[in-house]
């Protein structure tokens, strides 16, 4: 669609009507894979809810006290332990990482390749980096004594809902980091800018990708802030 | 495509849209393209051509084939079943076979054999070519979307070989029991089920993405939403279901999975088995059982919205009559999906759950009644003075209306709590379920199979033998079913292995289960003369014509039939209604398929849609 009759369309809550009733598209102007990539997004949202819904559940109807999360997730710092030190840098990083990513899609559609590859580095790194804090984090839980079936602090649904909840998420994080790594060479050696094709999918490169890959890098933040909301500071 | 071939399209269009201005001003137009023409993988060689295919059209035949492969297995295993129920003095099966073949039984049907072939099959098959698409928007990930399937049906198939076998623990696969000692396959087969649904689930999302989009992003030009058939709106619903209803599935599964192989507890609580204490401790089984049927009740509507639209369809396009209310028709399609998300726990009556919730669900429950009411009235008035021709597909589609309106009246008993406690657990329930989400969409398929086949073979199959298959499929199902309504209000509980004579069985009960075991048999025989049809009639049938039963949907107007890969030849198709206008006054046929511009039937009296 030319760029005019997308701008003759109407604006705001009109377009919702006009929108859904018209041919062809039910997004106007928005490439399929974005719109692809919202739905399995809200699919996803469904799957994280259900973990935790059923860690809401399964915390309030233990019969052993839950865990002291603040005492469980401190950090020896100089001798002190500070409460959340480790979960708080992780989430800084991640959220930052947020950050380069979203300046890497603008860079991108700028077509400013350099920038948009290194940013796109950049956000890999900072998963890279959670992902590998999360693993310190898991083997010095294990060193105290954690296990997904048992735990010396408390109900053994600690562990279980632990394990599995950031376990699921860090599988989403390190999925995203291997795509990222993936895009960074992709954009560097320019396949977004000659439309070179994708190994598997045989399609077209298209710099609409990095905005896709980076929906699914902002999702896997968000969901990082309500899995340290309900799992750390509850 | 290059640039080259889009200044060479977008010169065509203009061209065309010249010349209907110049004779007939307007009336002919429809809204420019606003997406380039979709650029489809070609293949190659035989392998991806005919095994990883990419063409959706390929896909659905390849999902619906494995499908009833799997589903065969599934009648045979209620022949097992019910030979045991009828005779059993005999020491046919072991109680842990009968309760493995239960299992197997109900898994296979509603999740590989209805869900698979109602979404991946017909889905697959008529979305593109009913939205005027070239294909799936992502026909790669399409791809991966059915061989996911086939690992998960070799995953589900493989827990027969494992020791002890495949779970026993009923379809709803409850824990506790389902992984503790004395349930058949408790540490083997059920852990293949788990990993099986897993990948049914992914595949299946993979495969949803694609339905989805394809029906928002990918129609042809002139196509709305509400231009299109009622079996785009079915199937399109009930993939929103789907993926939004597997995630509790695949969550509950996950969860089980480590309470079994890592000795978590999310499911178990503290119990003593074979004499000894269990070292899992405070898990909540009823947690399992909110998020099996979060999944489970809507997958009821996963099966039953495409069937309501195919048979919509069907019932329209054989009786050559306007589908009544097609607007209110879309709307119960839309409502009946939203509500089947708040009624899960009417499966939970009996589970000990707070009494206020049933309450609360007895509601929403017989608030589906609505929607699903409008929908069988619409369907009986779209009959009504018809010119009803009773095809095969038709007979399928009137078969349909009288199975669900029986399956659902007894669902008003079930959605009560005061008359459901009695009847839990009991033959009726078997009765009622069977009726409605068993029976009821298998004669939609077995219609829906008999109506596209020319449009996949190019060939009609048997009348005669579809008639025969027809009759002995409808009037056995009664024969099954009935006697089990009765059975159920006598009391006779479900899932007993053995009802042999004893002072708490009615005598009747006994000869009733000889009774269903002999037509049971004859059904599912009845089942090898469809299979025979299927088969034989893509070589020996009849050569169809293109557009057989003079269908207005856009599946029956490509250049060649059956389509060849792309669908459309070299231009698109353009819509200008909707896919009801049969027997319009003024017409010269009694059918105006939806790509016919409205120049070339300047008398007829259509609807504007």
């Amino acid at each position: 669609m030319s760029d005019s009759s997308l701008e003759n369309l109407p604006k705001g809550w009109k377009s919702v009507p006009s929108d859904l009733g018209s041919d062809q598209t039910a997004f106007k102007g928005v490439q399929w894979g974005k719109a692809m990539m919202w739905i399995f997004l809200l699919s996803d949202t469904f799957i994280f809810s259900c973990f935790l819904i059923s860690y809401m559940k399964g915390r309030a109807s233990t019969v052993v006290d839950w865990p002291n999360t603040s005492h469980v997730f401190s950090l020896d710092f100089m001798g002190v332990p500070v409460p959340l030190l480790l979960i708080a840098i992780m989430t800084f990083v991640l959220i930052t990482s947020s950050g380069t990513m979203a300046l890497a899609v603008k860079y991108g559609y700028e077509k400013n390749r350099k920038m948009c590859g290194h940013l796109i580095l950049a956000t890999a790194i900072g998963g890279l980096i959670f992902v590998g804090m999360q693993a310190f984090e898991w083997s010095k839980l294990i060193h105290e004594g954690v296990r997904p079936w048992s735990n010396p602090f408390g109900a053994g649904q600690f562990g279980s809902y632990f394990f599995m909840i950031t376990g699921f998420h860090g599988t989403h994080v390190s999925i995203g980091v291997i795509f990222l790594f993936i895009f960074a060479r992709k954009v560097y050696r320019g396949d977004f800018d000659t439309g070179r094709r994708g190994f598997f999918t045989t399609m077209k490169s298209d710099y609409v990708s990095i905005e896709i890959l980076g929906l699914y890098w902002h999702f896997v933040d968000l969901v990082w802030v309500f899995i340290f909301a309900f799992f750390y500071l509850w | 495509m290059s640039d080259e071939q889009d200044h060479k399209l977008e010169a065509k269009s203009d061209y065309v849209a010249d010349a209907s201005s110049v004779s007939t001003p307007d009336i002919d137009a429809v809204p420019e393209a606003e997406l380039p023409d979709q650029e489809l993988y070609h293949s190659h060689s035989w392998w991806t051509t005919y095994v990883f295919s990419q063409d959706a059209k390929y896909i659905g035949i390849q999902y619906a084939l494995t499908a009833i492969g799997t589903g065969l297995l599934g009648l045979v295993l209620s022949w097992l079943m019910r030979i045991q129920l009828a005779f059993p003095g005999l020491g046919w099966l072991e109680p842990s076979s009968y309760y493995q073949f239960v299992t197997m039984h109900g898994m296979i049907m509603v999740v590989y054999l209805l869900t698979a072939l109602f979404l991946g099959g017909f889905g697959n098959l008529l979305i593109p070519l009913m939205c005027g698409a070239r294909d799936m928007a992502f026909p790669y990930v399409n791809m991966l979307s059915y061989w996911a399937f086939v690992v998960a049906v070799i995953v589900l198939l493989a827990s027969f070989f494992v020791p002890g076998g495949p779970t026993g623990a009923g379809w709803t696969l409850y824990p506790p029991q389902a992984i503790t000692a004395g349930t058949p396959g408790y540490n083997g087969g059920i852990i293949l089920m788990l990993i099986s649904l897993i990948l049914f689930v992914a595949g299946f999302t993979m495969g949803g993405l694609n339905y989805i989009i394809t029906v928002l992003q990918l129609r042809a030009r002139g196509m709305t939403l509400m231009r299109m058939p009622l079996t785009i709106w079915g199937i399109f619903t009930a993939t929103v279901l789907a993926m939004f209803a597997f995630p509790a599935l695949l969550v509950g599964c996950l969860m089980m999975t480590l309470d079994s192989l890592l000795g978590t507890s999310f499911f178990m609580p503290a119990m003593v088995s074979l004499g000894e204490k269990l070292t899992h401790e405070g898990g909540s089984p009823i947690l399992f059982q909110h998020l099996f049927w979060f999944f489970g009740h809507p997958e009821v509507y996963i099966v039953a919205l495409p069937a309501f639209g195919i048979v919509s369809d069907l019932l329209s396009v054989h009786s050559r009559k306007t589908i009544f209310g097609y607007r209110m028709m879309v709307w119960a399609i839309v409502g009946i999906g939203a509500l089947s998300f708040f009624v899960w726990a009417h499966h939970m009556y009996v589970s000990g759950m707070n009494p206020w919730f049933g309450f609360f669900f007895a509601t929403t429950t017989l608030i589906i009644a609505v929607p699903t009411a409008i929908k069988v009235y619409n369907w009986i008035l779209t009959l009504w003075r018809g010119n009803i021709q009773l095809s095969l597909p038709m007979l399928f589609s009137l078969g349909f209306i009288v199975t669900f309106l029986n399956g659902g009246l007894t669902g008003l008993f079930l959605g009560n709590v005061t008359v459901d406690v009695p009847l839990s657990d009991t033959y009726f329930v078997v009765a009622h379920f069977h009726m409605v989400m068993g029976i009821a969409p298998i004669l939609v398929i077995f219609g829906a199979i008999y109506h596209w086949y020319p449009l996949i073979t190019g060939r009609m199959m048997n009348e005669t033998l579809g008639k025969i298959h027809f009759w002995i499929t409808f009037l056995g199902s009664y024969a099954i079913y009935f006697p089990m309504h009765y059975q159920g209000f006598v009391g006779v509980p479900r899932r007993y292995f053995e009802i042999y004579d004893s002072p708490y069985i009615d005598t009747s009960t006994l000869l009733l289960n000889k009774f269903i075991t002999i037509a049971v048999l004859i059904v599912g025989a009845a089942q090898l003369l469809f299979l025979y049809n299927l088969f034989a009639s893509a070589r020996l049938g009849k050569k169809s014509e293109k557009n057989p039963w003079k269908a207005n949907s856009l599946e029956w107007q490509t250049p060649q039939m059956p389509p060849e890969h792309g669908n459309w030849g070299k231009e698109l198709p353009k819509v200008y209604r909707w896919p009801y206008d049969f027997s319009v006054p003024g017409a010269k046929e009694d059918y105006i398929p939806q790509n016919q511009p409205p120049s070339e039937i300047i008398g007829a009296k259509v609807e504007k849609t």
